[in-house]
């Protein structure tokens, strides 16, 4: 199915913004420049960039430990991004969350959990804001296969439905959690299979097929903005990487690495593009541009001073405890 | 302001007022709506005629689900109660709790934060055995960025809720299922009763009992009956357990230069030594006697009454405890 040519474009660019981040701070690590714990999100950019870009900027999100993509998708700015997850003080939280707690309201990144399944009750609950006050917000949540399997997802799915929340369950299946397969894992063959359970709509989506993934999105906010209710969408899509960066991944079968390669969103998007009638000149200008953006904030965050100790007492409730 | 009111009354009226003035202030909870009658111990009894099932909400027995929603209404601007049946229920959400109400201020740099009433009951003294009777507020009071709260009477669990609602952090307030017929004097329409003040129950001059919830009541009837042997006993009720008001609980001791800490809770590891060592810290040389811990035994709270009246502090042992104070000798 055939998107919006100018809508195709602002997926590309959300999907380049991603992917050039992620490859920056590989190449910090590698290099010594800073250590850190870090989620690497390659392999699923454009899972996040086609559902974001189905989005208002005002509509909500709750994301996991990874889901860098999903809040540069979002739209969570470079510099504070870059700051946060270095540990400065210019960072999006003062320093205080770091890669697995980005926080950004003005984008509408509400919570980033580090505790598996966690966002989905969350999710319903600024659904229900948006419901009570029918400001015609919708709220998303993104998790991971293996959080299909911790109660809160069941107990979130069943909430929502039963209020008809108007929030989207979005599934990122990248067929592992750690480094247990999905099949070892979970006893259905698709997660979305569990919908069913919950009297919910399920879509399975190929989460790197552009097209497919945005209309999928579009279509369950839209449902969700006209007060239907809940989706949950399983977005098939892979962890092109190990668990975390550096992290051993020989645990994946041979077969898997060559559909993974295969499967790559990145050359298949920039296929997609050029079907569109875009140019190669015109992707590159873009890229250059974003080259320039991930240059500048990473040269921000080092730039950028350490919060101070002070900041332990603050923020912790209202009032700042005494020193 | 004419005649009594009770705890379970004033908890309603409470709500009620603060709902009638800001409509970001929402309930959920099982039972809680019209339909199952105003929740299990009716404290929302008539609140969905006035303000809806969009804003009394039915929960399905889903804690997690429950607390998380409370959590993600919060971020979003509105002060959502959550009703926790009973406080050992809430050990299935600890996650809502203590991962994300108690830490999103602060993990955020302050961009968000989590304006959100957990009320819960719980008591020993009912026969309700080891699931459902525990008093969990250490458990709580250690975890920065929450509060936990307790009233003892139904003038301050009336002032205290309405102050916990207006709170822009989490707040663990805890009902005693005993204290719910509880009547004061009625303290009328908008009462507040700020967080993190305690309350002097008693005015005394030679030992200070520091407790809170409904203990408080047996710290009350013992400083009677010392007064007639001719100890002056002061009683100091916390209301507000987290943040710990040490400037009334210092100033008390300082005074009488004794003290008696008491709770329903389990005395190992409970909040009783935590104000046990700040005493220390603050008065070591002026203190007349060791400090006194008082709670319930090392053991699951049983379900005979036999049993159960052995498990908690019983008058008795108030007084003795309190006597051990008046009688060290250096
Ligand atoms: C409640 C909980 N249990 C365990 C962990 C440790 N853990 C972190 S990531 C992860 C795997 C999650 O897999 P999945 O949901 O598929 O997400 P993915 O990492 O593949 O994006 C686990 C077990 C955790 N963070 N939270
Ligand atoms: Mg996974």
């Amino acid at each position: 199915m055939k998107i919006d040519r100018d809508k195709l474009l602002d997926i590309y660019t959300r999907t380049m913004r991603i992917a050039k981040t992620d490859e920056k701070f590989r190449s910090l690590l590698m290099s010594g420049k800073f250590a850190s714990m870090y989620y690497t999100v390659r392999g699923q950019e454009l899972v996040s960039a086609a559902a974001m870009a189905a989005l208002e900027p005002t509509d909500y999100l709750v994301t996991t430990y990874r889901g860098q993509h999903d809040q540069i998708a979002k739209g969570v700015p470079l510099k504070p991004l870059f700051a946060e997850i270095i540990g400065k003080a210019t960072g999006t939280c003062k320093g205080k969350g770091g890669a697995m707690h980005i926080t950004h309201p003005d984008s509408g990144v509400m919570v980033t959990t580090g505790v598996v399944g966690s966002g989905l009750p969350i999710a319903n609950g600024l659904a229900m804001a948006a419901q009570n006050r029918k400001d015609g917000r919708i709220a998303v949540t993104c998790f991971g296969d293996g959080a299909s399997n911790i109660g809160a997802f069941h107990e979130a799915l069943n909430m929502a439905e039963l209020y008809k929340l108007p929030v989207i369950f979005i599934c990122q299946n990248n067929r592992y959690g750690e480094h247990t397969a999905f099949a070892d894992h979970t006893c259905v063959d698709s997660i979305v299979t569990r919908a069913a359970a919950y009297g919910m709509k399920g879509v399975k989506v190929d989460g790197n097929d552009a097209e497919a993934m945005y209309t999928v999105v579009k279509e369950a906010a839209d449902r969700a903005r006209a007060g239907e209710g809940p989706t949950l969408i399983e977005a098939m899509c892979y962890r092109m990487m190990g668990h975390f960066f550096g992290a051993d991944f020989s645990y994946m079968p041979k077969e898997h690495l060559e559909e993974m390669a295969r499967e790559d969103p990145l050359p298949r998007l920039r296929k997609l593009m050029l079907d569109y009638q875009y140019s190669e000149a015109e992707l590159d200008a873009i890229l250059a541009d974003i080259d320039a953006e991930v240059e500048a904030a990473a040269q921000f965050a080092f730039d950028s001073p350490f919060p101070d100790a002070s900041e332990l007492r603050i923020d912790v409730y209202e009032e700042e405890i005494a020193a | 302001m004419s005649g009594k009111i009770t705890m379970a009354a004033a908890l309603n009226r409470a709500i009620d007022e603060a709902m009638a003035e800001d409509e970001g202030v929402i309930l959920l909870g099982e039972d809680v709506a019209a339909k199952q009658g105003g929740g299990v111990f009716k404290i929302s009894a008539g609140l969905t005629e006035k303000y809806g099932e969009h804003r009394i909400r039915a929960t399905p027995i889903s804690e997690q689900a429950i607390l998380g929603a409370c959590v993600g209404a919060a971020l979003a601007g509105m002060r959502p109660i959550a009703e926790i049946m009973l406080m050992n229920f809430l050990t299935v959400a600890m996650d809502q709790i203590v991962n994300h109400a108690a830490k999103l201020r602060f993990m955020s740099g302050g961009q968000t934060n989590v304006p959100l009433v957990i009320r819960t009951t719980t008591g020993v003294g009912v026969g309700f055995g080891g699931q459902h009777s525990d008093m969990l507020e250490a458990w709580f009071a250690h975890v920065a960025g929450l509060k936990v709260v307790t009233p003892s009477n139904a003038a301050d669990a009336q002032g205290l809720m309405r102050a916990a609602i207006a709170c822009n952090d989490p707040v663990i307030f805890i009902e005693n299922i005993l204290c719910y017929g509880l009547q004061s004097e009625d303290p009328g329409a908008n009462h507040i009763v700020p967080l993190g003040k305690a309350a002097v129950a008693k005015e005394g001059t030679d030992c200070s009992i520091i407790t809170y919830g409904r203990t408080v009541l047996d710290a009350l009837e013992v400083a009677g009956q010392l007064a007639e042997e001719g100890i002056s006993v002061e009683v100091i009720d916390l209301r507000t357990i987290a943040p710990y008001d040490e400037e009334t609980v210092t100033a008390s001791v300082r005074k009488t230069g004794r003290a008696v800490v008491l709770h329903e809770a389990v005395k190992a590891y409970g909040t009783g030594a935590e104000i046990a060592a700040r005493l220390n810290e603050k008065l070591f040389g002026e203190l007349k006697a060791p400090v006194q811990r008082l709670g319930g035994a090392f053991s699951a709270v049983p379900m005979a009454s036999a049993l159960e009246q052995s498990w908690i502090p019983t008058k008795d042992g108030i007084k003795q405890a309190v006597h051990a104070t008046m009688n060290w000798k250096k």
